[in-house]
């Protein structure tokens, strides 16, 4: 190979001179979730208000910048700014105006913009203070929310494409490769193969035609792992790409983005333009004869494209359906040629591992779960987000020190995680370590990494058929197991909420489950029934509760509450009869009200009109 | 390269086998398929095969035989409990969705789905049954097939039959879940989009979904009306092959004892469809030599295939001309029997006859439809039955053609060369017309009548060419089989490196001996190559003449009735047109 022609110490340098003349950076959080919350609007108000703000720096500017997701979604809009140590949450446009003024020009902190901790109820200004942060290890979104995700520059300063011209530079494909196994990653979409491996696989099947394909296709309810990557640092996922294409000799390659991520899609075209532009992608890289070419296939957002042969069917324009294994897509891949796939977050760890060694990176994780694993936190959680913790961290680490507790003072019940495919795991494993093997045995998965807390008014029975649900619907109706065993678990788990449930339907819940598992073609249909495993096994008394006593103990299925009102308590003022949507409650004024149990809906509005808390719900 | 493996304790060696499932079945064990077709792409969907493999290292897999290749030393289990039970449930799951009428169902006792749910002892349905106001409507707006969702199980075999064979994707999967469906394209009927007819889809079925539109007692009510005069001809692939409806080996050669079958139903007349072969041969030579003289509308496409005819008519339109004018075989006898019988015997008239035809094929319903095959607005063919509607109406006829003596066919459509009963077999009708070809043009019969170039009828010979050298004047021919292999040979011509001037195209891979019509063999695709053997057979042993311009019948038919080949009563009689687009082309059915 030619040699590299591209002085990276000389491209930092620049980048840096550039970044310098921006003055004070004042990073704006332009994730999804703060799009949402009116980010844009506030990034027009600082701008707006934005000039001649000379007075904290020495240099006489102030550059906003939109970022990638900060990951503490919770408190969005975050507004960071490193240079004084601050992180404002929860802003709003009409906040802008105090920082501007009372901040950047007064010099005194806007406290009623600083995150409060839940426990101390202490203002925290610097967002290294917040205990959300502090107990994070921040890998692959290292730079994510620190930097201006559509600029080139931004991530050069931040050593970007300096792993590239490592490799390209020392020109040892097979040593990449080693060190990929070195470092212990394995694959962070949910399997868990080792990813050096299978980059060995792959490469041994150079010489004609290879691809790089990486997996976006991030569908699991709640998670946004691998889409706050692409929108927040999108040249590490290049970077992580051209590296593996390198390294498996590929000079072709696809990023299958579902078409619901209309940011990220945005910002990977932009950077590859913009990577391509300045050889850092697409022909002759770095002055070398190393080509890669990159596309973007937009997904139509069938869950099935995540899985593995299904999206390589559907970058083919076929139907996304999976194909039996093997072949395996280091043999026989996309349009029939060796073809590598890595899930985003995957090549994401791909140029730190370059640039600071597979032993760094081991040394993170456990024996077998190397490295560090994001997760998306949501649910009845007190900082719901984004977080990255070394594998091995406990669930209660994540759930009470980053999370901060349970909402409202509540009880934690149960993690669902790792999404439809994955299992929900109890209070009994809150010091469970977070690897790939002890998930598994516990019946649950890493997944992609969604973790949806569940306090004590969920009830079990409904997140298992809530899950059914969604991966029947999402079956993509190829493998009998999987289209109609899911149809037919979904359907016992439907009459068993509906209070119609027998004691032999569990059994038959239960063989059906394991049939589905087994007998099913792709990993859609083989973790589908781990929701329904994993609850048949920690919360069989909630079924039973269900079919027995005809009882949800967590008061969630309607079709078994029962909404009474307590004639003692009951004033008779009408009001719960007024507020009724469907007439269930008669009485006169001043009289005890009576509720007819035939027509009640059991929505519960009566119980919030009642001023005297007459009525009740069991 | 010999390796093995162990079967159920049983150490087995296999060598070029793709998958364990054809190891373990060579090996004389078996499981269930209901997705699995040796020939079209492994789909791995009904999970039936599933084995469960220990690897030498100690690792246990539960996967599907049909997609996994062999592997030295590995350990197959083909009946331990969690692989039946995974059978059982599939079962047991395909059932809960199933239209399980099955005494009125087209594939009782054909249908793989109830054999199996028979094997496995599936007596206890304990999912939820499918609703029948919850059944999709079934569509038989096709003049061929009829599609029946509610008894469809998703395995697929359609759809690639369709896309791998006809390269023509007429089947797709549509919606996701349990809501999945195999429909044409955007919902449409299927006479709606551009089928071709010709009924592999339902060749590769397992249960009833996709059947063949079945006429059989229309054509009992005719033979029962004593007012009509109802006249039959049998296609040459159906006599090696109709054998195997009364257990009787593939390719055994039985048109004596279907010729005797036909009398004792009460058919009026009984002629050869090889007959009209023969005399397709006669016409469509002379006009090949014609164009070929001519130096127009080359090369010459064979037009005895009806899904070829109708593929060339709604896919290339621009290159209907290309097509031989001459009527399919079937279509011949039927306007001859309808134009001369009449004439010649008593008790016919133009109002009272009724010409069926026994037919391997389904396109051979849509065919006869046709608006160009009719004369003073009747049908020239009024009804085909398919072999399997014909072996139903020998049964219950009574009739067990095991049996049966075998007798003669009537006179004149009877009479038939070796060169006719070929045309079952894809190359046949070229091998045929290059016989005769060869005559008409030096006058001599050819040396070799054996062109062993176009022959085979496995997936291997789907694209085979010969190149003649007919006095000095080289003629290269081109046969292929299945529309995929018939597009590349359109693009050629259209790319302008075709170099072959007649071009014989058969739909059904290796041709009508493979028809859509033919008694299910898809789990046998070896059978297909026995009935070929068995026309070749008669073709080198039992007929007397080997050439179509032998046959004496055809010879007095041109004498006394047609004049020469290609004549203006040919024209008429012989010869038909295309329209170059498809609507229109079809009667309303």
């Amino acid at each position: 190979m030619s040699n590299v022609t591209l002085d990276i110490k000389a491209e930092q340098a620049k980048a840096q001179a550039e970044i310098k003349k921006q003055g004070l950076r004042v990073l704006v959080c332009a994730g999804t979730g703060c799009v949402a919350n009116g980010a844009l609007d506030v990034i027009a108000k600082f701008e707006e208000l934005g000039v001649n703000v000379g007075k904290l720096t020495q240099e006489d500017k102030l550059t906003i910048i939109p970022t990638g997701c900060h990951g503490f979604c919770e408190q969005g809009v975050l507004v960071c700014i490193p240079q004084l140590h601050t992180t404002y949450v929860k802003v709003k446009a009409d906040d802008v105006d105090e920082i501007v003024h009372k901040h950047l020009e007064g010099g005194e902190v806007v406290e009623r913009l600083l995150y409060v901790d839940p426990q101390t109820k202490q203002h925290v200004q610097s967002d290294e203070d917040i205990n959300f942060y502090k107990k994070q290890t921040r890998t692959a979104l290292a730079n994510c929310g620190n930097i201006d995700a559509e600029s080139l520059d931004e991530s050069i300063n931040v050593q970007g494409y300096e792993a590239l011209h490592k490799v390209l530079t020392e020109n040892n494909p097979d040593a990449v490769i080693q060190e990929v196994i070195d470092s212990g990653l394995r694959g962070r979409g949910g399997a868990g193969f080792s990813t050096g491996l299978k980059w060995k696989f792959t490469a041994a099947n150079k010489g004609g035609k290879s691809y790089v394909v990486c997996n976006g296709d991030e569908g699991d309810p709640g998670a946004f792992m691998d889409r706050s990557v692409m929108e927040g640092d999108p040249h590490k996922l290049l970077e992580g790409m051209a590296i593996a294409a390198f390294a498996i000799g590929a000079d072709e390659g696809y990023i299958y983005v579902r078409a619901e991520y209309p940011l990220a899609i945005t910002r990977l075209r932009k950077a590859i333009a913009e990577a391509e532009e300045r050889h850092y992608l697409g022909k002759n890289i770095m002055g070398t004869d190393f080509s890669f070419v990159l596309h973007i296939k937009e997904g139509a957002g069938a869950f099935v494209c995540g899985e593995e042969s299904a999206l390589l069917a559907s970058i083919e324009g076929e139907r996304g359906m999976p194909r039996p294994k093997p072949p395996f897509p280091a043999n026989k891949g996309l349009f029939g040629r060796p073809t590598l796939i890595n899930n985003v977050e995957t090549l994401a760890n791909i140029p730190a591992i370059i640039l600071k060694g597979a032993n760094w990176f081991a040394s993170m994780g456990t024996g077998t779960s190397k490295g560090t694993k994001t997760f998306a936190l949501t649910g009845e959680v007190n900082n719901t987000g984004l977080i990255e913790v070394p594998m091995g961290t406990t669930l209660r680490e994540i759930v009470f020190d980053i999370g901060g507790g349970i909402r409202n003072g509540k009880k934690f019940k149960a993690v669902q995680i790792g999404g439809p495919s994955g299992g929900c795991l109890t209070e009994e494993h809150l010091d469970l370590p977070m690897d790939y093997e002890s998930l598994t045995k516990a019946g649950a998965m890493v997944g992609s990494g969604g973790l949806v807390v569940m306090n004590e008014d969920t009830c079990i029975v409904e997140v298992a058929r809530f899950f059914m649900n969604f991966t029947q619907n999402e079956s993509c109706g190829k493998c009998v197991p999987c289209r109609e065993g899911t149809k037919n678990m979904l359907k016992i788990l439907q009459k068993i909420v509906a209070g119609e449930g027998e004691m032999e339907d569990l059994d038959l819940l239960e063989e059906l489950a394991n049939s589905v598992r087994d007998g099913s073609l792709c990993g859609l249909g083989k973790t589908a029934p781990n929701p329904v495993l994993s609850t048949l096994k920690y919360f069989r008394d909630e079924y039973i509760a269900h079919i027995k006593e005809k009882r949800c103990p967590a008061g969630v299925c309607s079709a078994m509450k029962k909404i009474t009102i307590d004639e003692e308590l009951c004033k008779g003022c009408t009001k719960c009869a007024r507020t009724c949507p469907v007439g269930a409650i008669e009485g006169t004024v001043k009289n005890p009200h009576k509720i007819d149990q035939s027509k009640c809906i059991k929505c519960g509005a009566c119980l919030d009109a009642c001023p005297f808390k007459a009525i009740k719900k069991n | 390269m010999t390796n093995s493996l162990f079967i159920n304790g049983k150490q087995v060696e296999y060598t070029t086998e793709e998958n364990l499932l054809e190891v373990i079945r060579k090996a004389g064990f078996n499981v269930p398929t209901l997705c699995y077709r040796s020939d079209l792409t492994k789909f791995g969907a009904c999970r039936m095969c599933v084995v469960e493999v220990e690897y030498p290292n100690g690792r246990v897999v539960v996967n599907s035989s049909c997609t996994m290749p062999p592997e030295p030393n590995i350990k197959v289990k083909t009946n331990t409990d969690r692989v039946r039970k995974i059978r059982k449930t599939v079962l047991e799951l395909l059932l809960s969705n199933h239209d399980r009428e099955c005494t009125t169902c087209e594939r009782s006792g054909s249908c793989e789905l109830q054999k199996y749910a028979e094997e496995y002892g599936i007596k206890d349905l304990r999912y939820v049954q499918k609703k029948k106001e919850d059944y999709l409507a079934i569509d038989n707006t096709n003049p061929a097939l009829v599609r029946d969702s509610n008894k469809c199980i998703l395995c697929g075999a359609c759809v690639r039959a369709c896309d791998e064979y006809q390269g023509h994707a007429v089947l797709g999967f549509a919606n996701r879940g349990s809501k999945t469906v195999v429909q044409p394209m955007a919902g449409k009927n299927l006479s709606d989009v551009d089928c071709v007819f010709c009924g592999q889809c339902k060749a590769v079925c397992p249960t009833g979904a996709l059947t063949i539109r079945n006429e059989v007692n229309e054509v009992w009510a005719e033979i029962n009306n004593p007012n009509k005069k109802v006249v039959v001809q049998v296609a040459p692939a159906v006599r090696v092959a109709i054998g195997e409806m009364f257990n009787m080996p593939a390719g055994e050669n039985v048109i004596g004892k279907i010729y005797a079958a036909m009398r004792q139903i009460g058919f009026d007349l009984v002629f050869d469809t090889n007959f009209a072969a023969d005399l397709t041969i006669m016409e469509e030579a002379t006009e090949f030599l014609t164009r070929i003289k001519k130096g127009e509308n080359l090369p010459l496409f064979t037009s005895c295939c009806q899904a070829w005819v109708r593929y060339v008519e709604t896919q290339h339109p621009d290159m209907v001309n290309h097509l031989s004018t001459c009527k399919s075989p079937q279509s011949m006898l039927s306007s001859v029997i309808k134009d001369f019988l009449p004439t010649r015997k008593e008790g016919y008239t133009k109002d009272n006859i009724v010409v069926v035809s026994i037919m391997p094929c389904t396109a051979k319903k849509a065919e006869i439809k046709r608006n160009q095959l009719t004369k003073d607005g009747k049908f020239d063919t009024d009804y085909v039955l398919t072999t399997q509607e014909f072996g139903q109406m020998i049964k219950s006829a009574g009739i067990d053609l095991k049996t049966i003596e075998p007798e003669m066919a009537d006179s004149p459509f009877g009479e038939y060369t070796g060169a006719a009963t070929i045309f079952g077999a894809s190359g046949g009708v070229a091998e045929a017309a290059a016989r005769t070809a060869y005559y008409m043009v030096t006058g001599e019969n050819i040396a070799n009548n054996d062109i062993v170039e176009l022959r085979g009828v496995d997936s291997s010979a789907y694209n085979k060419s010969v190149t003649l050298d007919i006095k000095g004047t080289k003629v290269t021919i081109r046969v292929v089989s299945t529309l995929r292999e018939a597009e590349k040979a359109i693009q050629e011509i259209k790319a302008g490196t075709a170099n072959f001037q007649l071009l014989e195209v058969m739909a059904c891979p290796g041709g009508c001996v493979n028809g859509g019509g033919q008694p299910i063999s898809c789990n046998t695709p070896e059978k297909r190559a026995l009935r070929a053997e068995g026309l070749y057979n008669e073709d080198q042993k039992d007929t007397e003449f080997r050439r179509s311009h032998e046959n004496k019948d055809i010879k007095k038919l041109y004498a006394e009735f047609l004049g020469e080949p290609n004549s203006h009563k040919c024209h008429e009689l012989l010869h038909t047109s295309y329209s170059d687009q498809f609507t229109g082309s079809y009667k309303d059915i």
